[in-house]
């Protein structure tokens, strides 16, 4: 039987965001037909780009004025959609709106989620996550009409559709939808331009104990600058010592990132730290301390003083 | 008014994990309250402190052991405790509908605290599903709250330090964050004190809890293997800056 596949598409000032291919590319399977759904988007220049990667119906959902922020307007928005286009797999990323997003769209119909999944068969709805601080690998089984599924941000290569049917452009009105005993009354929105997503980033540059201070962290921020879509992240220690915010902290406590690139600048590397970027595609390592536990669980490490390479390194990016 | 708190009993992240039986851990391992929940536990005590005559109640769904769980949230300052037995493992739809029985059995919950995720299964969606199921608004990775008489105002935290501010009635679901507070840990004295605090026990087969189609199992279990060959890189800094940007040009392919 041919499976409806839904895929809700994150974007960013109107545009795809690139981690929104590799969600593509794991949710297309045999026998079936993907769905993208977006909400209030202006889908001219969106159309070329998902019909590349196998996607043949594009739904627009329509959202009341002024509730385009609103994550339980939204989530009743997606569950229109399920109903109308008689979905049963739908696809979301596991980012900071996916996490506010999805488990409501599956508690209110009370579907089985799975979280920051990195590989999925379709054909047995059987999913891989990663748990107990990304310790283990867990395989999950799912059941139900219809499955909820976090996708990993970067987990996954985009790959184009090798033959794309033509896509179908479709609207669905959602402008009637309320949000009872839950309004919003201000948004982060307006910061995100500066700030590149943690969870998202291609290259992350995180800072330990060895930068010492706040202002330096500065540096750190500087050369991400120089560095496509790179992200600073901190350990626990430059958190709790309060140089960087909470929202900065990557592993067990934080944020739990998977870029292609991880630079751990004079972090020692505890258990609880490598939870959070153990699934990084490459670790360099910036250490004075060779006994440090991330110099011999990294790819690349050097003995050095992090405040002394990190800006001959953005000298030369 | 009722400030009840679900709690987890969860493997120390300090801890190895061992698999066994293709889809569980060793147990014999040490457990503690989820990190998370003790943002929780945390922020209910203090709203108690401001709203008196209210009262903390933590809830845990798990094996007997998780008492000890429960006893070190009403170290924290919960007033009394309920422990779901359940010797098998629950999925957060089980969960979810576990915990609310438990709390509508037990009392008219005006707010409901939980991590904003665990630390072993790391879910991140019980807090909605038991906001879907009594019908009450949610906000998850909460790191401000103010109660104003019958509303909740909340900072939901989203990544790179920004935050959207909700306004929710009351009652509703507040999934803790960590930049939520500083958790008060137990003195001596609390630990002694808290010994004397009640635990209601209910085994979970007695909630009566209606079977659902939707589900998640673990079926395998597997070590995260690290595969990862530390190579040096050595030189003076111009040397070294040098190499990592060669590595991040052609081996990483990121500049």
């Amino acid at each position: 039987m041919m499976k409806n596949i839904g895929i809700i598409i994150e974007l960013d000032n109107g545009k795809i965001k690139e981690t929104n291919f590799g969600m593509i590319t794991l949710a297309r399977a045999d026998k079936s037909q993907l769905f993208a759904f977006v909400m209030d988007a202006d889908t001219r220049d969106l159309k070329q780009e998902l019909e590349s990667f196998g996607i043949t119906q594009l739904v627009n959902i329509s959202l009341p004025p002024d509730q385009q922020n609103n994550p339980v307007i939204r989530a009743k928005a997606i569950i229109n959609a399920i109903k109308a286009f008689n979905i049963s797999i739908v696809f979301g990323l596991s980012t900071a709106m996916g996490k506010d997003l999805l488990p409501r769209i599956a508690a209110l119909i009370e579907a089985p989620l799975v979280m920051d999944c990195f590989h999925v068969d379709l054909e047995q709805n059987l999913v891989k996550t990663s748990q107990y601080s990304g310790k283990t690998i867990a395989t999950i089984k799912l059941a139900g009409d219809v499955l909820v599924l976090g996708v990993r941000p970067n987990a996954v290569e985009p790959i184009k559709a090798q033959d794309p049917g033509q896509i179908l452009e479709l609207k669905l009105d959602g402008t009637h939808l309320v949000s009872k005993g839950f309004s919003v009354i201000r948004t982060g929105e307006a910061d995100k331009s500066t700030t590149i997503d943690l969870v998202e980033a291609d290259v992350i540059i995180a800072g330990g104990r060895g930068m010492k201070n706040s202002e330096n962290f500065t540096l750190l921020s500087t050369c991400a600058e120089k560095l496509n879509a790179a992200a600073v992240g901190a350990s626990r220690v430059a958190v709790d010592s309060g140089w960087v915010p909470y929202a900065m902290q990557v592993g067990q406590t934080g944020e739990k990132v998977s870029p292609r690139v991880y630079i751990a600048c004079g972090i020692s590397g505890s258990i609880q730290h490598f939870a959070g970027m153990k699934t990084a595609g490459m670790v360099i390592a910036i250490n004075t301390d060779e006994n440090a536990a991330i110099m011999s669980n990294c790819d690349y490490y050097v003995k050095a003083d992090v405040l002394e390479i990190i800006p001959e390194l953005t000298k030369l990016l | 008014m009722q400030i009840y708190v679900c709690v987890k009993h969860v493997p120390d992240s300090a801890v190895n994990i061992t698999i066994v039986d293709k889809n569980s851990i060793d147990e014999n391992i040490t457990f503690l309250l989820n990190p998370y929940d003790e943002h929780a536990i945390t922020e209910a005590v203090q709203i108690k402190k401001n709203l008196p005559g209210s009262e903390v109640i933590a809830v845990c769904l798990g094996k007997t052991d998780a008492r000890n769980t429960l006893r070190s949230a009403l170290a924290m300052g919960a007033d009394r405790g309920i422990l779901i037995v359940s010797e098998n493992g629950c999925d957060s739809i089980e969960t979810a509908k576990a915990l609310k029985a438990a709390m509508e059995q037990d009392g008219s919950p005006g707010l409901i605290f939980t991590g904003r995720e665990s630390i072993d299964a790391e879910g991140m969606q019980t807090m909605f599903r038991i906001g879907a199921l009594f019908n009450f608004p949610v906000a998850t990775n909460v790191v401000k709250l103010d109660i104003e008489a019958d509303r909740a105002v909340v900072n939901s935290e989203l990544s790179g330090g920004t935050a959207n501010t909700y306004d929710m009635s009351l009652p509703c679901v507040i999934g803790a964050g960590r930049g939520l507070n500083t958790p008060d840990y137990p003195t001596f004295r609390d630990v002694v004190n808290s010994k004397k605090k009640p635990i209601k026990t209910i085994v979970f087969s007695e909630l009566n809890i209606e079977a659902s189609l939707a589900g998640a199992n673990i079926i395998e279990l597997e070590p995260l293997q690290q595969k990862r060959e530390p190579k040096e890189i050595t030189g003076d800094k111009a040397v070294i800056a040098k190499e990592i940007v060669k590595i991040l040009r052609d081996k990483a392919k990121v500049i």
